[in-house]
C-alpha cells in the first residue's frame, strides 16, 4: 500500500530488457485461452458431442443396416457414420474462435492488448496459431476417438471400417485439419465483425443456413455451389466415399484453405487499420 | 518524453483534438486538464496508437508508439479499468500481459504487492468495484517498470485511501525520474498531484504551464467586507481605483483591487466601522472554470456560472 518499492528488487533487471518476440506473444495468447472458462467448457462440448453424438448415430445407423436398401447399402460410409458427431461439435469451436478475439472487444480488454502488443498482426497470428493448435489436438483426437468407439459400435451389425482402409487414416486425422482451418476462419470472423453475437451468427450461416438454403435451389445452380461451398469442400478431406457433386479431399480442402486466407487477408488488413 | 506535434484527430465531422503540440517530459508529473469531451482520452489513445492522428504525429522516447521494441518496458498506460475480460483472475490478467513483453511472473507478484491486490489476486475480475479495477489497471501499468506512465482519471471511483495512494504513487513515480502524463477534470486534485499542467478544451491546448504560475496568474483575489457604512467606503474605494460589488447583504461588499490591508487603511482614514473584513482567493477550480469557460462541451442550461 505504499508508493515504495515500485521498482524491480532484481539487479539484473535492466539486463533483462529485450524486445517483445512473437514467442513471448504466443505465450500470452495461451495464457489467455487456458485463464478463461469458455475455453474450458467449448471444448468439452466439442468432445463429449463429437464422441458422444458419434456413438449414438453409429449405433441406431448399423442396427437399421439390415433394413437398407440396395443402394443405401452401395453408399455405406462406416467412417462418416462414426464421424457424423462432428458435424454438430463443429459450431463449438466455431462459437469459441470467435469468442477468443470478440469477447476481447465487447469487453474492451482489446484496447489493453494492443496496447502491450502495438503491432496488431502479431496479437491475430499469436491467437489464431495457438487456437489452431489446440482445436486441431482436441479435434483430431476427439475425432480418432470417436472412430474407434464408432466402429466397434458398428462391427457385427454392418461393415465397418478399419484404420488401415484405402482413405480412412487420411479422412480420420482429417478432422482434426478442418477443424483446425474451421477455428482460422471463425478468428477471422471475430476480428472482422468485433461483435460477438454478429459473428457468431455469420459462422452458422457459412457453416449451416448458407447450405441449407443451397439445397432448395434447382440443380444447376445447387452442384456446383454444393461443390465449392467453402466449409463443405473442406469436409471432404473427412470423407472416405466422395459423395456425388463434391471435390476429391485434397482439392476440397485447398478450396476452403484458400477462402480461409481471402477471409484472414482482410481481417488482418482491417484490424491494421481500424481504430481499436 | 512524450512529444506532440500539430496533432489532429476528427471522427467524421467532429474534431476531437485539434493541432495538439505539447511535450511531457521527465522527473515531474504532468496534469493534462480539461473538461469532460474536451480530448484528453483520445490524445491518450493517439500517444498509445490506438487511433491514427487524421494530421500531426506524437512519439515517445522519439519512438512513434507502434515501433517500439519492448512497449510495457517503455511505457505502463491505464485507460479505462473495465478494460479487461471480466472471467479472467486478477493474477491470470497480469500474467496475459507480463507474458506478452517476455516479463516474469515474480514481477506480476511484486505489482499485486505495489497495488494492494494480493488478497484478492484468485479473483475474477468481473467482481472487482470500481476502486479494485484502478488498481488492477495501475498494477498493470506497473508491470514492465516503464519509464513513462499514462494514466487516464486514475483516482476514479477510489475512495479516500485509494486516492492518496494514487498521489503518493504518481509523485514517487516522477521522483523516481520516469515521465507522468495523468488526467483528470479536477482542478483540486491536479494541484496536489502534479507539477506542470497541460490544459485543453474544445481539443485545443488553453494552457501549458507550472502548476505555481497557473495558481498565480489565476488566483483573482478580492476582499469581503461587512460595513454599517458600507456604501460610504464603497465610494471610497472606487476613488481609489477598485472595483466594487454588492454582496450577499445591504452592508456587504466585495471589492477588488485593493487587498486586504488597503481597504483596512481607507476605513480608519475615513473613520469607518468594519465588522468583517476578509482577502478572498478565488479557488483553483473556480480560475479553471473560467479558463476552459468557452471551451466546455456541454454546459448546463441556466448554469449559474
Amino acid at each position: 500500500m505504499t508508493g515504495a518499492a515500485i521498482t524491480r528488487t532484481s539487479p539484473d533487471y535492466r539486463a533483462a530488457f529485450r524486445p517483445s518476440t512473437f514467442g513471448d506473444v504466443l505465450r500470452s495468447e495461451w495464457t489467455k485461452l487456458r485463464s478463461v472458462r469458455s475455453t474450458f467448457w467449448a471444448l468439452t462440448v466439442t468432445v463429449v458431442l463429437g464422441i458422444g453424438l458419434g456413438a449414438l448415430i453409429s449405433a441406431v445407423s448399423a442396427h437399421g443396416y439390415a433394413r437398407f436398401s440396395p443402394s443405401e447399402k452401395l453408399s455405406w460410409d462406416p467412417t462418416g457414420v462414426s464421424g457424423a458427431g462432428m458435424y454438430i461439435a463443429q459450431l463449438a469451436i466455431a462459437v469459441l474462435g470467435v469468442l477468443c478475439i470478440s469477447s476481447e472487444y465487447s469487453s474492451g480488454m482489446i484496447r489493453t492488448s494492443l496496447i502491450v502488443v502495438p503491432k496488431r498482426g502479431r496479437i491475430l497470428a499469436a491467437k489464431s496459431l495457438v487456437f489452431a493448435a489446440v482445436t486441431f489436438v482436441v479435434g483430431g483426437v476427439t475425432n480418432f476417438v470417436a472412430f474407434i468407439v464408432g466402429q466397434a459400435l458398428i462391427a457385427g451389425h454392418a461393415p465397418h471400417a478399419a484404420l488401415g482402409d484405402p482413405g480412412v487414416a487420411r479422412a480420420v486425422a482429417g478432422g482434426g485439419l478442418y477443424l483446425a482451418a474451421l477455428a482460422l476462419l471463425s478468428v477471422a470472423a471475430g476480428t472482422l465483425l468485433r461483435r460477438p453475437a454478429a459473428a457468431i451468427a455469420a459462422m452458422v450461416a457459412v457453416l449451416f443456413v448458407l447450405p441449407g438454403i443451397a439445397q432448395a435451389l434447382p440443380d444447376s445452380w445447387r452442384n456446383p455451389v454444393t461443390e465449392f461451398w467453402p466449409t463443405q469442400a473442406g469436409a471432404q478431406i473427412t470423407s472416405v466415399h466422395p459423395a456425388a457433386h463434391s471435390l476429391q479431399p485434397w482439392p476440397g480442402f485447398g478450396v476452403m484453405c484458400l477462402f480461409v486466407a481471402i477471409v484472414y487477408a482482410i481481417a488482418w488488413t482491417l484490424l491494421d487499420r481500424r481504430d481499436a | 518524453m512524450i512529444e506532440a506535434r500539430g496533432l489532429v484527430k476528427r471522427y467524421g465531422s467532429t474534431v476531437a483534438v485539434n493541432e495538439l503540440s505539447f511535450s511531457v517530459r521527465p522527473g515531474m508529473v504532468t496534469g493534462f486538464l480539461g473538461p469532460n469531451g474536451a480530448g484528453k482520452t483520445t490524445t491518450m489513445r493517439l500517444i498509445l496508437g490506438l487511433d491514427a492522428p487524421t494530421q500531426g504525429s506524437v512519439t515517445v522516447g522519439g519512438r512513434s508508439y507502434r515501433d517500439l521494441p519492448a512497449p510495457m518496458r517503455e511505457v505502463g498506460a491505464l485507460l479505462d479499468a473495465k478494460a479487461l475480460h471480466g472471467g479472467r483472475r486478477a493474477r491470470d490478467h497480469l500474467l496475459c500481459l507480463a507474458h506478452s513483453n517476455g516479463i516474469g511472473r515474480g514481477r506480476v507478484e511484486e505489482v499485486l504487492r505495489i497495488a494492494g491486490l494480493e488478497g484478492v489476486a484468485r479473483r475474477r475480475a468481473k467482481g472487482f468495484s470500481l476502486g479494485m479495477g484502478q488498481r488492477l489497471g495501475i498494477a498493470a501499468a506497473l508491470l514492465g517498470d516503464p519509464a513513462v506512465l499514462i494514466f487516464d482519471e486514475p483516482v476514479n471511483g477510489l475512495d479516500p485511501d485509494g486516492i492518496h495512494w494514487v498521489r503518493t504513487l504518481l509523485r514517487t513515480l516522477a521522483a523516481e525520474g520516469r515521465t507522468v502524463l495523468v488526467s483528470s477534470h479536477l482542478m483540486s486534485e491536479m494541484a496536489l498531484t502534479a507539477d506542470h499542467l497541460l490544459v485543453i478544451g474544445k481539443g485545443r491546448l488553453i494552457a501549458d504551464t507550472s502548476v505555481e504560475e497557473f495558481v498565480r496568474s489565476s488566483s483573482r483575489q478580492s476582499v469581503h467586507v461587512r460595513s454599517p457604512q458600507a456604501a460610504d467606503l464603497a465610494a471610497r474605494c472606487r476613488e481609489a481605483g477598485a472595483t466594487v460589488q454588492a454582496g450577499t447583504g445591504p452592508d456587504v461588499i466585495e471589492i477588488t483591487g485593493l487587498d486586504s490591508a488597503e481597504v483596512g487603511r481607507l476605513a480608519a482614514a475615513h473613520g469607518i466601522t468594519l465588522s468583517e473584513l476578509i482577502p478572498v482567493r478565488a479557488s483553483l477550480e473556480e480560475a479553471f472554470m473560467e479558463l476552459t469557460r468557452d471551451s466546455v462541451e456541454y454546459q448546463a442550461a441556466g448554469a449559474t456560472r
